[in-house]
């Protein structure tokens, strides 16, 4: 009730702040960026404080919250943890620009829950300790199948953080125009304050503060959208007109003849690309960017449909080999997602095993809410472009057109000089575009734009919270008290969580102001890593007593060192096995980590009848590492 | 934990272990074969404006994934409780 009540205040003073602000722009003009200030202040010190009320030196407080979360709350923090800046930002544009090929990441990043809820959750909650590496220990008998568990979180864990970092630093920027390097460092503050003091219990609950803020300014720009367009306000059922309007416009767009003349235009420009690039006089430099110019010249040639056929190629789906690639990526993200450390510690904190089954429950529903929406958003704004841009005057632009072309995400481009928007005029750089500019698209003021800001930042911060705990933990619990230290005390250990805390924030941001291209691409990479590492050794460890050391330690490595040799051979020396994206590199490492472990492990010694009896009882729940009374966000856990 | 007999922790067991095959098996052939590969098939069906295969990689799989595990937590629940499985917590 405690809880419920805290949350439910908290929600309505939320809302009602929003339209405070709303009206403050529409009476007194409040400027747009006093109003990313302002929203960006406000969330920012809500987490801080939250942070700094549920301080801890507690062990069990601190790395799981006491175990007192209960389900539906661990499900929300969960959700946020799991949601990136990615998915709040980047998925609704990746799904517009990929069509079906995209919905393996729709697919991927929820079926995996329910391999987690049935082959992992309730047992770990069973087992009930601190982090991943611990249960690799106590199950595989030692400290290397623990130590290749630290090396294997740490390597899934820090591009990912560093991502989340970036994108903390590109919405303060394009909001509030300060300097993507100063965005960096204030992200780092906010992570910091919500995770040195209190560990997971004050990461848990800001990130239940940070889902609700999320989920409600995901939800209500595309919402009102659809009400707008269907006087129906369920996205997610209405978005099904649009798939077959925006497929109508496909074949329109690409038999049009100033459409087809504007894509022969583009077709020209990228051949004479290619001629500059043979060129023996032209300098590599000039080359790399007539590399880069020719292939958005390829894009703008393109057209959106195949002439003759049935389905756009936004619907059609993939034969062959896209059609492998496309399962394969889908596997990798399931079996990650499912094997991520950040994500599985979280259900050592319900407080018992009947919750923490529920508690996955809750945690996909609450992903869900989102997951769902993402097509629709994809599918209104390519309405917007292919009903609302196209075929408009270069001079009388969309409104949220103009508002948006100086952040960079797109531009138009009158390549016929007809002054005329062709949909091959319509350049687009960064498909963020579709979540950010759909609260000007359905004519909300920018109060509601502010909160998409407010969201995304909360999506970036909540991620990196759970990222930066699983790293410091990996290294201080894991690796020092472990291995190093067994006998420091709990205020040293502590000490030095904390210091690897501060630590490995500041590395992140500062490696995300190098602002290396490479880490968007790197983040889908964790999937496959975490896979490949966890998943076997976790699997096999609880469902097959005969799973033994050796076998495990054989099976990581075997499925972490395929992943990586397939993720360095394909992505930079041109290295195949059955056409299979870089991504997707863990369809390899998974199934043989498996089959390691069950090979090892039957060519060596069975492990002993304890380990044996540990496993049994795994099985049979009984509550292992009781819970704390239920944890209040009052002061350091002070029950009522 | 109530005593169990090793009778009765087979047949708990057993449970637990059919229960999982068959989400997991909804799992598969929702993701890999509607899904995925006979999502172009299923396109030629339009629901609501929705092409079926579509659809089912867009937004079906996920209801289905939601429902799966909180039956899944649903009937384990119940489980412990026949077997007088109770924990502390």
């Amino acid at each position: 009730m405690h809880l419920n009540r805290i949350f439910g205040l908290y929600t309505v003073a939320f809302i009602v702040v929003t339209v405070l602000i709303g009206i403050a722009e529409a009476i007194f003009g409040l400027s747009k960026q006093w109003i990313g200030w302002i929203f960006m202040a406000l969330s920012m010190g809500i987490y801080v404080l939250i942070g700094i009320i549920t301080r801890t030196s507690d062990a069990d407080q601190y790395y799981v919250a006491g175990r007192g979360v209960p389900a539906v709350y661990n499900g929300m923090a969960t959700g946020s943890d799991w949601m990136s800046a990615a998915s709040f930002i980047s998925m609704g544009g990746a799904l517009s620009a990929q069509g079906f090929g995209g919905l393996a990441y729709v697919m991927g990043w929820t079926g995996g829950y329910l391999l987690l809820a049935v082959f992992l959750g309730p047992y770990l909650r069973q087992y009930g300790k601190y982090t991943i590496p611990d249960f690799l220990g106590a199950r595989y008998e030692g400290n290397t199948p623990r130590v290749i568990g630290v090396v294997a979180a740490i390597l899934a864990s820090f591009t990912y953080l560093i991502a989340q970092v970036t994108g903390v630093g590109l919405i303060v920027s394009r909001f509030i125009g300060l300097d993507f390097n100063v965005g960096c460092f204030v992200g780092l503050v906010g992570v910091l304050f919500c995770s040195v003091l209190g560990g997971m219990k004050s990461v848990t609950w800001t990130q239940v503060a940070q889902y609700i803020i999320l989920i409600t300014s995901y939800l209500v720009p595309v919402v009102v959208l659809s009400f707008k367009l269907f006087a129906v306000p369920v996205p997610q059922v209405m978005y099904g007109q649009l798939l077959q309007s925006n497929n109508v416009k496909a074949f329109q767009i690409t038999a049009d003849p100033q459409e087809k003349a504007t894509r022969a235009l583009w077709a020209a420009e990228s051949k004479a690309l290619a001629e500059k690039m043979k060129d023996p006089a032209v300098s590599d430099a000039d080359k790399d960017k007539a590399k880069a110019a020719k292939t958005a010249a390829d894009k703008q040639a393109t057209a959106p449909a195949a002439e003759g056929a049935k389905l756009e190629k936004y619907l059609t789906v993939p034969e062959g080999r896209g059609m492998w690639n496309f399962l394969a990526l889908t596997f990798c993200l399931m079996v990650g997602t499912a094997g991520l450390p950040h994500i599985l510690t979280r259900y050592y904190t319900t407080p018992s095993v009947r919750q923490a089954r529920t508690s996955v429950g809750w945690s996909l529903f609450f992903i869900f809410l989102l997951y769902f929406t993402a097509p629709a958003y994809a599918s209104f704004a390519r309405d917007a472009v292919f009903t609302g841009l196209v075929g408009s005057q270069v001079s009388q632009l969309p409104s949220w057109v103009t508002l948006w072309a100086p952040a960079g995400l797109f531009s138009v481009v009158d390549k016929l000089g007809d002054g005329v928007v062709q949909f091959a005029d319509f350049v687009v750089k960064s498909t963020d575009f579709v979540v950010l500019a759909t609260p000007e698209i359905a004519g909300l003021p920018f109060v509601i734009t502010g909160l998409v800001m407010a969201g995304g930042l909360a999506a970036a911060l909540s991620t990196a919270d759970g990222l930066l705990l699983t790293i410091a933990n990996a290294v201080s619990h894991d690796l020092y008290y472990n291995v190093i230290n067994p006998r420091a005390s709990l205020l040293r250990r502590l000490t030095i969580t904390k210091i690897f805390l501060i630590a490995t924030a500041v590395i992140a941001a500062w490696v995300a102001t190098a602002r290396l291209a490479i880490i968007v691409e790197m983040v889908a990479w964790a999937f496959s890593l975490g896979a490949a590492a966890f998943f076997p050794a976790l699997v096999m460890g609880i469902w097959w007593k005969r799973a033994n050391r050796p076998g495990a330690i054989a099976g990581m490595l075997a499925g972490l060192g395929t992943t990586l040799f397939y993720m360095v051979g394909s992505r930079f020396f041109g290295l195949s096995w059955f056409g299979t994206n870089t991504v997707a590199s863990g369809v390899f490492g998974i199934p043989l980590g498996f089959i390691t472990i069950w090979i090892v492990s039957l060519l060596t010694k069975p492990p002993p009848l304890e380990l044996q009896n540990f496993v049994s009882e795994l099985r049979f729940p009984k509550t292992g590492g009781a819970a704390a009374e239920t944890t209040h966000i009052g002061a350091a856990g002070a029950a009522t | 934990m109530a005593n169990l007999t090793t009778e009765q922790k087979e047949s708990y067991w057993r449970y637990n272990v059919k229960l999982t095959t068959v989400l997991l098996v909804i799992w598969f052939v929702v993701t890999y074969l509607l899904g995925g590969l006979f999502a172009g098939a299923l396109n030629e069906i339009v629901v609501l404006g929705f092409p079926l295969g579509y659809y089912i990689a867009a937004q079906g799989s996920l209801a289905i994934f939601v429902i799966e595990i909180a039956m899944y937590a649903k009937l384990m629940n119940a489980k412990d409780l026949e077997y007088g499985i109770r924990e502390e917590g």
